[in-house]
């Protein structure tokens, strides 16, 4: 009852009491871009398929590994709603499994680049001077690096490691060598990604530090005695959340990208585990006679990208009026 | 305009130096030799293969001697996969393939990136603005991996006089080269695009349009140079995406380049190719930043100064 009578009042109200916030505002400006949410709306379905509607259908007994070889290339029907690929493996199955993985190391890794690029940056905009000079310099030096090449190396570096963790968690703690595999097929290759992916987010959050601190409301603090930690925590973290959430938004695509890359030309994700890479690749193979196995991963894994990269425009947009050129 | 050369000079010696040493040390820390993948060779026999490529030495041995070959010899060793082929005549023969294709996908990717960009801010919240950037939105999202098949489906196969894939004839550089532009020219043109608007909307362009000039001159004579800056500035990190484009281009169309050697390399463990291929990467990357910065430097004369 009351709900239906404040509602609209409290709307008004909130913008004539409180002003309006940074985030409603932007919350406003990103809901009249249709693109930005056509994105966000897509982006939630895709999380939604991958992290909640598939765990509940192998649940319940469908496997994306399960073969059927009298059931090859089959065309859509009840029971594989997109068909089945040369092994007989049912493809929506395979393509929501894949797109887990996909996802999953494009999510961890970035959730690793936010936390070093906050923490790095953070500290080399706080504290300034030499330091800062010398932080940043490493970050260039880091970034005149080709990519790719190091993730490759840094990967085949850390794959044997966890490989030799996976054998010993397997052996000792009794767990599910399937489980166990899976993720130790992944790890490395998050770790690759997040360990030369957070510089760019660092240069950002070092930016945004170094402009803050120069503020009149840090200064204010400063000179009320707060100690550094509650001033980085209470006023230069959430004031720099705006940029650091941008970028990681758009940073989730490109990791994806690079997991797909990698998994491409076999330096990646491995069978028997699979990704959107790992489908794309091996849907190449029968692009002539059965071009349906490449569309769908192909399709479902643009559309991922197409989604991400239009919501981190939008939020830019929302969060950074100015940068929106309009 | 010395200061930046010779700063960009000092970063790119360090950056290979650090480069080719984690390297080194990484492609030995992972397990497993060159030769043990070769059911043929017995353990004496792999034992006589190490001590002919000076392997069973201690690391920092091997180390100072391989710097030492380069530097003093300019030899980069032998290839440890392809028995009886150095790596410098191996790198010899990619090296013009991949530079080739990756320059002409540049100017591929620059034919079409910029001028969609202009198009697209000369047009600004307009129905062509919008269609420029969903069309460089998909240049960006749909990948080389994706592209590459569909152009040998659509393009080689139905067109006699394009190979699917190889590198025999002048005419295979055209559907590889496409395909690894598109990435490129759909940043170039949402760089350019947002350079442009930037631009329009300071006061000299009002001026300029205040004094009655022509639209087409104050685009050409005053607004060009400065909104492409920011398309100068990823030159740098362009030919870094190339380098990872041609992994897999050169993989989907079977083309004999670095990139092709640098993933054959890694899984077969052949130590000195792929040290030597990340050395040139290296030294690629640092010529492709020191070249956008020279361009920066040309373009804007505020720069030159400092």
């Amino acid at each position: 009852m009351s709900a239906t009578v404040q509602a609209p009042s409290q709307s008004t109200a909130a913008v004539v009491e409180k002003g309006s916030s940074l985030w409603s505002d932007a919350f406003v400006r990103l809901r009249t871009n249709k693109l930005a949410m056509l994105g966000g709306i897509l982006v939630t379905l895709i999380l939604i398929a991958c992290f909640i509607v598939t765990p509940i259908l192998s649940a319940n007994g469908l496997d994306a590994n399960a073969q059927d070889l009298s059931n090859q290339f089959a065309k859509p029907s009840a029971a594989n709603l997109l068909g089945t690929d040369q092994l007989g493996r049912d493809m929506l199955m395979r393509v929501l499994e894949g797109g887990q993985i996909s996802l999953l190391v494009a999510i961890l890794a970035t959730v690793l680049t936010v936390t070093i690029g906050i923490t790095y940056g953070g500290i080399a905009g706080y504290v300034g001077g030499k330091v800062e000079a010398t932080m940043m310099r490493i970050v260039d030096g880091l970034l005149a690096m080709p990519f790719l090449i190091i993730v490759i190396l840094f990967r085949e570096l850390i794959a044997v490691r966890t490989d030799k963790l996976a054998e010993w968690l397997v052996a000792n703690w009794n767990m599910s060598s399937d489980f166990v595999l899976r993720f130790s097929n992944l790890t490395p290759l998050v770790l690759a990604i997040a360990a030369f992916g957070w510089l760019t987010m660092g240069r950002i959050v070092r930016t945004a530090a170094a402009s803050l601190r120069r503020q009149e409301f840090v200064e204010a603090a400063r000179s009320l005695g707060l100690p550094h930690r509650r001033i980085l925590f209470r006023h230069i973290l959430p004031n720099m959340l705006g940029p650091v959430i941008i970028y990681a938004t758009l940073t989730i695509p490109s990791f994806i990208l690079y997991e797909a890359t990698l998994s491409f030309i076999g330096l990646g994700i491995e069978p028997p585990n699979s990704s959107w890479g790992i489908l794309i690749k091996e849907g190449a193979n029968f692009l002539e006679t059965y071009p349906t196995i490449l569309a769908i991963p192909a399709i479902l894994f643009s559309l991922t990208l197409f989604a991400f990269n239009f919501l981190g425009d939008g939020l830019r947009d929302a969060l950074d009026p100015k940068s929106s050129k309009d | 305009m010395l200061k930046t050369i010779l700063s960009r000079l000092i970063q790119t010696i360090v950056v290979v130096f650090l480069l080719v040493t984690f390297t080194f040390f990484a492609v030995r820390a992972i397990p497993g030799n060159p030769f043990v993948s070769d059911k043929a060779t017995s353990p004496e026999e792999q034992a006589a293969l190490e001590a002919y490529y000076g392997l069973d030495q201690p690391l920092p041995i091997q180390y100072g001697r391989y710097w030492g070959n380069i530097l003093l010899q300019g030899d980069f060793g032998d290839s440890l996969s392809m028995k009886g082929r150095k790596v410098s005549d191996m790198i010899a023969q990619s090296f013009p393939v991949s530079v080739l294709l990756g320059l002409s996908s540049l100017v591929f990717g620059m034919l079409i990136g910029i001028p969609l960009g202009i198009i697209a801010a000369l047009n600004h919240n307009r129905s062509l603005d919008y269609l420029a950037m969903i069309v460089a939105m998909a240049g960006i999202c749909v990948v080389a991996f994706v592209l590459g098949p569909l152009f040998q489906i659509n393009f080689a196969k139905p067109l006699q006089w394009l190979n699917v894939a190889g590198w025999s004839r002048p005419s295979d550089i055209i559907l590889p080269a496409i395909t690894l532009s598109f990435g490129v020219a759909a940043y170039l043109a949402r760089l350019t695009r947002g350079g442009m608007l930037d631009v329009l909307s300071q006061d000299y362009i009002r001026t300029a349009r205040a004094k009655g000039v022509p639209s087409l001159q104050i685009i050409r004579k005053h607004a060009l140079r400065p909104a492409l800056m920011p398309a100068v500035t990823y030159l740098g990190p362009a030919f870094a995406a190339i380098i990872t484009g041609s992994f897999v281009v050169e993989n989907i169309f079977l083309i004999p380049g670095m990139g092709q050697h640098f993933v054959t390399g890694i899984t077969s463990k052949d130590y000195n190719l792929v040290l030597a291929l990340v050395l040139f990467y290296g030294i690629l990357m640092g010529i492709a930043n020191l070249l956008s910065d020279l361009a920066l430097i040309f373009m804007d004369p505020k720069l030159r100064n400092a």
